[in-house]
């Protein structure tokens, strides 16, 4: 039988029973639906990530403080001080641009603008590790740091926080830090955020001053950021800082560190893990409809052999074989699936939309996911439509002609 | 005397103690019980008896829509009691012609479809198709009702489709159980004198009929009694004594 006939003939099958047909796609349409909407979701959120991941830095590796160790029982947390920082800077020989971070949540003020705000004292290497660039005024430098001076910059949201003024008007003037006044001499660029990090809304004022004039003189330190030139040089960077900090720690050999060393893809692992478990819960929704998709499938061919059962004793009757009704079937069952498909390509590109307009997430439908897709719903057609089918193939003409 | 007993190499039809048993529960139904019977190329014969003979059940395996349960039948010289499914369907749709008393066609499909359906699974192409198609509608004077489906047919006209369906092939043998039973003695007669025509041209018929003036059409009558031969006889022969 000629494969157009056999198309056909599906074809008008499905057509003469449309409603029926549809309702029995369902499964399929939801299941595959569902499939769309999680590889959207997880190809968007790939993106970001990487989005996030080139905001943040490659090349940067962020120290933070561990738990305190003395003979296998913890202590607390270790600290983290400024000749951790300086030893770093010292001692990597030029392989890091290093600086510290201690931060605070403070008031801020200025005329009759009050806000609260994420102070950053920091070192002028700072900008450079997370590539900042100014919109208006300067950076500090390394000899305000020395003097301990009250100069602020500050993140691109600022001066619209501190009453819409503009950057420009905003150099020079003086604002309140915890009642402290400052000197605003930068405002930055727009950056953007990157995970739990927005820059956009953060002072930055040197390191010292803010330990000895706004912290009350603790140096405890929250971060210390360390970057290196290119990611090539990370594995190298990563064991230099674990070699400085031991030292400066008095660790033995063997001893666990008190400190972490993390890159930016594993500080942005943790903060996706919820995307994560939807993802987890699309794809059982998908499983469990494609399955039951399936075996609806399956029960609508096996109505579909029944009723057309004389059908099949007329074609059997005038030469068909088994393979030709066989694929007369299995076709039928893979037009079903596939229509199902399709539809459910659309409906998942649908979600997909609605979740990036009402929830905020990235989505992006890949072409190739499309396809696989429709593949994959096909591979379903086959695999419930070949049992209904052999059935009909296996027909006896004589028995099948007599049923009423 | 007709050709019972006779072997020849011409026979279209050979039969050798074909038997069907029916297994149902305990009971064993024997339908047809050892047929020796054999019809030449050309010939037209009416096989009669009471109900529950065997007839149809003889019929379906000379038509090879049945395997017998045992004994040898030889279709153009071929043994064809031992094929396999897929083989008998090609037999089927090579040199086998059907038509049932109660037409079969696809009720969905229109007359021009319903008539081509043989040589589709002949793998003929379509233009061919349909060129034969219209050329057997024609002769059976249906010409004008191609794109009709069977529900908008008369009993007749679907018979006709049947009858159309069933040459389309141009099969060696052509076989019609109970053609007119679902008919009126008016149509039954134009059918019947369509299968005389066809016979005429050389066409090997054999029909299943319980009426004795449908037999009449016939040349040769074969009566079977619970699953025997009874009786076989020319029909020129036969008159007084029917
Ligand atoms: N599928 C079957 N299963 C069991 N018994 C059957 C089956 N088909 C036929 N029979 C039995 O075989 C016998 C012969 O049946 P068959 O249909 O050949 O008779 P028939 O001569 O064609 O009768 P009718 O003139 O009524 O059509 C009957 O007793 C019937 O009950
Ligand atoms: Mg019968």
């Amino acid at each position: 039988m000629l494969v157009f006939e056999i198309v056909m003939v599906a074809m008008g099958a499905v057509r003469a029973n449309i409603l029926r047909s549809v309702l029995t796609t369902l499964g399929i349409v939801i299941g595959i639906a569902a499939v769309i909407t999680m590889v959207a979701l997880g190809e968007g959120a790939q993106e970001r990530v990487q989005a996030e991941i080139n905001r943040m830095g490659t090349t940067v590796l962020t120290i933070r403080p561990g738990q305190q160790f003395s003979m296998g029982v913890s202590r607390g947390d270790a600290e983290m001080s400024i000749e951790d920082a300086i030893a770093l800077r010292v001692e990597s020989e030029g392989l890091l641009t290093v600086s510290p971070e201690q931060s605070s949540r403070l008031q801020v003020a200025y005329k009759r603008w009050n806000s609260n705000t994420q102070i950053m004292g920091v070192w002028p290497e700072y900008f450079d590790i997370y590539n900042h660039q100014l919109q208006a005024g300067r950076f500090f430098n390394q000899g305000e740091v020395q003097g301990r001076r009250r100069v602020a910059v500050l993140g691109y949201n600022l001066p619209e926080t501190l009453g819409d003024t503009p950057p420009e008007v905003l150099i020079g003037e003086t604002i309140q830090l915890r009642g402290i006044p400052f000197e605003v001499i930068g405002v930055l660029a727009e950056k953007g955020d990157a995970a739990f990090i927005r820059p956009d809304d953060q002072i930055f004022v040197p390191q010292s001053t803010a330990q000895y004039r706004v912290m009350g003189g603790r140096d405890r330190l929250g971060s210390i950021y360390a970057a290196t030139e290119t990611t090539e040089q990370l594995d190298m960077a990563f064991a230099e800082i674990d070699r400085i900090l031991r030292r400066e720690h008095r660790l033995k050999a063997g001893e666990d560190a008190d400190f972490n060393i993390r890159n930016s893809a594993d500080l942005l692992a943790t903060f996706n893990e919820t995307n994560q478990t939807f993802t987890m819960l699309l794809a059982g929704i998908a499983g469990v409809s494609l399955l039951v998709g399936g075996i609806g499938i399956m029960n609508i061919m096996l109505v579909s052999v029944t009723e057309r059962t004389r059908e099949i004793g007329i074609r059997k009757a005038l030469g068909a074989t088994r393979r030709a009704i066989m694929t007369q079937f299995l076709v039928e069952a893979l037009f079903l699936c596939v229509i199902g498909g399709i539809l459910g390509v659309a409906a998942g590109y649908g979600a997909a939309e609605m979740m990036t307009r009402i929830a905020q997430w990235d989505t992006s439908v890949a072409p190739g996911a499309v396809g696989a897709a429709i593949g994959f719903s096909a591979a379903v057609g086959l695999f419930f439509g070949m049992w209904p089918a052999r059935r009909a193939a296996l027909l006896d003409p004589i028995d099948a002609l007599r049923y009423e | 005397m007709g050709g019972e007993g006779t072997v020849s190499d011409e026979a279209i039809i050979r039969t050798q103690g074909l038997t069907k048993h029916y297994v149902l529960g305990a009971e064993t139904v024997r339908a047809v019980r050892g047929v020796d019977l054999v019809i030449e190329r050309g010939e037209f014969v009416a096989i009669m008896g009471p109900s529950g003979s065997g007839k149809s059940t003889f019929m379906n395996m000379i038509g090879c829509l049945d395997t017998p349960t045992e004994g040898q039948y030889w279709l153009n010289g071929q043994l064809v009691s031992d094929l396999s499914d897929d083989q008998l369907a090609r037999v089927r749709n090579r040199q086998i012609g059907f038509v049932f008393q109660t037409f079969n066609l696809l009720p969905r499909a229109t007359a021009l479809h319903n008539v081509e359906l043989p040589l589709i699974y002949a793998g003929i192409g379509s233009r061919e198709r349909r060129r034969r198609a219209m050329e057997k509608l024609e002769l059976v004077g249906l010409g004008d009702r191609m794109g009709h489906k069977p529900p908008e047919l008369s009993g007749g006209q679907r018979q006709r489709v049947a009858v159309a369906r069933a040459l389309v092939n141009e099969p060696a043998l052509l076989l019609a159980d109970e053609p007119t039973g679902n008919l009126d003695s008016e149509t039954s007669g134009e059918i019947m004198n369509q299968f005389e025509q066809l016979n005429e041209q050389g066409q090997t018929i054999v029909i299943v009929t319980h009426e004795h003036d449908i037999a009449q059409h016939a040349r040769r009558q074969v009566h079977l009694h619970d699953g025997h031969i009874a009786r076989d006889f020319l029909n020129e022969v036969a008159e007084s004594t029917a």
